[in-house]
């Protein structure tokens, strides 16, 4: 299953944020913005890690927001947002954060062959540096391999 | 490389139980699901590997030998028969291999 469509409206390029919560937030509207999910998903993605703690940020300077499956997803999305000045999101090993994605399942029996993908991009280890140099939107679509 | 049957738990000895755990269940546990089965294949071992959250952790993991996760999981995991390989980069696939390879080894 290829990645959901990246389009225009889901891409956030040299944002600065003041904390991880607006680090988050900036998917969280774009995501919004892109018609993948309604306002609430982003409030979901800042109470997993309330809850549990800065575990997204699973790579150097990448963290990968997401919530569970539910009313607030209204189709699979990808958003990404990089950041001018890195924020800190209080991980131990991956801190600070330059590229913030925000995924959106619509149901967890696919997700799996949807994580794969984002493995398959991620996997290369300079994906997230080209990602937080990427001065284009075209240029994000091409290094997820996404559709806009 | 044998997959677990989503609904049950059949206990199978000669097959090693591997999960892995997020506070979702999908998304990042996904990842490490998905680069610990390729890792296995290339290391040429088999596992069963499954992703879940932390609410579910006690149902999936009471048969399972290793345990991965990221730091902040490990404190709510608690005592457990698994052993807990805490996971720095999750697409650092040689990172994983070398963890995996002295758990299994």
């Amino acid at each position: 299953m290829p990645l959901p469509p990246v389009p225009d409206t889901a891409i956030t390029l040299g944002a600065s944020a003041s904390d991880w919560r607006a680090a988050i937030g900036l998917v969280g509207a774009a995501l919004t913005a892109s018609g993948a999910t309604t306002d609430e998903y982003s409030h979901e993605m800042i109470r997993m890690i309330e809850e549990h703690g800065p575990y997204i940020v699973i790579a150097p300077g990448l963290a990968l927001a997401h919530a569970r499956p539910g009313p607030a997803v209204l189709h699979d999305g990808l958003a990404v947002a990089t950041l001018t000045t890195p924020v800190a999101f209080g991980n131990p090993y991956n801190d600070p954060v330059r590229v913030v994605l925000g995924l959106a399942v619509a149901s967890a029996a696919h997700h799996l062959s949807l994580v794969s993908e984002i493995a398959n991009v991620f996997n290369d280890s300079d994906a997230i540096a080209r990602l937080a140099a990427a001065a284009s939107a075209d240029e994000v679509r091409g290094i997820l391999g996404a559709s806009a | 490389m044998r997959f677990a049957a989503s609904s049950g738990r059949q206990h199978d000895d000669s097959i090693v139980k591997i999960v892995a755990i997020c506070g979702a269940g999908l998304g990042t546990s996904g990842i490490l699901k998905v680069n610990t089965e390729r890792v296995l294949l290339r290391l040429g071992l088999h596992a069963t590997v499954v992703a879940t959250d932390l609410a579910s952790l006690h149902a999936e993991a009471d048969d399972a030998q290793i345990i991965l996760t990221s730091p902040e999981f490990v404190e709510a995991i608690g005592t457990t028969f698994a052993d807990v390989i805490v996971v720095d980069n999750y697409f650092d696939t040689s990172e994983l291999s070398e963890k995996l390879e002295r758990a299994l080894g």
